[in-house]
């Protein structure tokens, strides 16, 4: 019999039953909520009389809302009033449901993806869920994380479940050293770059090899947040001893023997030599430039030093209009060297990229 | 969750491909706290211009297809964002059945939690049902989940496949949770051994 992959490990270590028709009840360790997938799940529990099971297995960070101009004035100073409205219910229904609550003016609010690692909320090992695609960030961790819709919420808020199919593997190897510039966003374009954006539909997918191992924490949190752009439910990083250096000492991250204990079951976390994987790739870091997108999907990657493509010598209709209307959006005329495209404005705090 | 049984009613055409949940509900009304009331924002961008007018060619503002509940679509329905937002304003609007030749996954997943019905065809049966869609006020067609057929206007009847699973929640108008819940004694077993694991 083959080995079995890290995803496999986590997912049977979390079963709770196989249902038979292909479907399983999945155990879900830590829920994130946030204030826009959220207020129609909590108000699902109340008209069915239904309170969390696990409450404090869940943690709730306003995020989407929070303006990224000025907001020392908090809560009441947010102009708009349907965004203040989310972030008051989000308030009202952690303390009706019991829920650990990160409130706006608090030192540790933040992007969700990025409060759950800081605070150790995140460990490996872990099934990890939120209303939000971005939820792979936390694959960086090897934990299993994934995002779900508003039913789903309430499911997991109701049951600490969730009923889920199966994915199958996918490994990207990454060797060779990165050079100088080149991050993990630009291996992360590439990868999307080489399978497209629906390469990875069906899959949960493993970065592995030596340029993953050089990545920071921060860098294989960006990789695995772009996952869902390569169109698989999550991704995964093996813990090493740097997931275990960042997570030490957390907040809620485990302490003394139970520390201990937990770090000698995290190192058993990595794909056995012998698992089979449903497909693999392999991309060489070394012969990688810095990327950049000249369209507005994430496919649309090229070199730094390359020039925007011409759609006139594409052959495919429906990839011709499709650069068109992406040219068309981004008002770039084809042909232009992308070092002469102006930098008008820079933007940090996207949950892919936002950690200094 | 509303049961499906059958259900007979204005069948509208919409032969657009690649429709996505932005096209269905854009963005700025997902800063509702209800799954109601979206119905009149559904198709927005697409219903009305931006001074708030409805635009008189899309086929929701047309006299015959204001009481629409079945959509006949394009290839690709429900792609992009996982909003559930999407299926809450079809359903406000009152589509309670979607035929299209496929559908995006979590699209196709949100449909069932919300009582809709969404029904995968060949290409050829759907052009036939999108011709039929496109008579007007004479386009009812009738659907019967428990023997999985579609008659058109003319009395024609189309067979389509449904998951045994999906067809026995949405006849019955069982939720999901509900389910899982009669299973909370496995979850209580399987919450016992984490014990072991006291960070989990």
């Amino acid at each position: 019999m083959s080995g079995t992959t890290l995803y496999d490990k986590i997912w049977d270590a979390h079963m709770v039953q196989a249902d038979g028709d292909g479907n399983s009840l999945l155990y879900i360790d830590r829920h994130l909520v946030h204030e826009v997938t959220s207020p129609q799940a909590f108000e699902g529990l109340r008209m069915a009389g239904r309170r969390p099971r696990a409450p404090h297995k869940t943690l709730a960070v306003a995020d989407h809302n929070i303006p990224t101009s000025d907001r020392s004035g908090g809560l009441d100073a947010i102009d708009d009033p349907e965004s203040k409205l989310q972030i008051e219910t989000l308030e009202k229904n952690c303390a009706e449901f019991g829920i650990d609550y990160l409130p706006m003016d608090d030192i540790r609010q933040g992007i969700v993806h990025v409060a759950g690692p800081e605070q150790g909320f995140t460990l490996p090992g872990l099934t990890i869920v939120c209303g939000d695609s971005h939820t792979s960030t936390h694959g960086a961790f090897g934990a299993l994380a994934h995002g779900i819709g508003t039913s789903e919420v309430e499911h997991v808020l109701a049951t600490q479940t969730l009923i889920q199919s199966k994915a199958k593997n996918f490994r990207i190897n990454v060797v060779g050293n990165a050079p100088a510039h080149v991050t993990a966003k630009d291996i992360a374009l590439a990868i999307i770059g080489e399978i497209g954006t629906a390469g990875g539909t069906g899959y949960v997918l493993e970065y592995a090899g030596p340029a993953i191992e050089a990545l920071s924490m921060e860098g294989r949190m960006t990789l695995c947040n772009m996952s869902i752009e390569a169109g698989a439910r999550a991704g995964l990083v093996a813990p090493d001893e740097k997931t275990f250096a960042f997570l030490k000492d957390r907040p809620r991250a485990p302490k003394g023997a139970d520390w201990e204990k937990a770090a000698a079951y995290w190192q058993t976390l990595t794909s056995d030599d012998d698992a089979v994987f449903d497909k693999e790739i392999t991309i060489d870091a070394a012969a990688l430039p810095p990327l950049v997108t000249w369209g507005t999907s994430p496919q649309d990657v090229i070199a730094i030093d390359g020039h925007v493509p011409n759609p006139a010598t594409i052959a495919d209709e429906a990839r011709r209009k499709a650069t068109e209307r992406a040219l068309d959006y981004m008002g770039l005329e084809a042909g232009t060297p992308m070092q002469d495209v102006a930098i008008d404005r820079v933007f940090i705090g996207s949950c892919t990229n936002s950690r200094i | 969750m509303e049961k499906f049984d059958k259900l007979t009613g204005i069948a509208a055409p919409l032969d657009i491909l690649n429709v996505d949940t932005d096209m269905i509900i854009p963005k700025q009304f997902l800063k509702t706290i209800q799954r109601s009331g979206l119905g009149k924002n559904l198709f927005d961008e697409m219903r009305y211009t931006p001074d708030g007018e409805e635009i008189a060619d899309f086929v929701l503002n047309q006299a015959a297809y204001r009481e629409a509940q079945i959509l006949v679509a394009g290839d690709n329905f429900g792609c992009g964002s996982s909003r559930e937002h999407a299926p809450w304003a079809l359903l406000d609007f009152g589509i309670r059945c979607i035929i299209a030749p496929s559908f995006a996954d979590i699209f196709y997943n949100n449909c069932f939690k919300n009582g809709i019905l969404p029904i995968v065809l060949p290409q050829e049966e759907v052009d036939k049902l999108m011709d039929d869609a496109q008579r007007g006020a004479n386009a009812t067609i009738s659907i019967d989940l428990a023997n999985q057929t579609i008659q058109g206007p003319d009395g024609g009847t189309i067979s389509f496949e449904v998951d045994a699973f999906r067809k026995q929640c949405l006849m019955e108008g069982l939720d999901d949770i509900g389910l899982t819940l009669q299973k909370a004694q496995a979850i209580d077993a399987y919450e016992e051994t984490l014990d072991a694991q006291p960070w989990r």
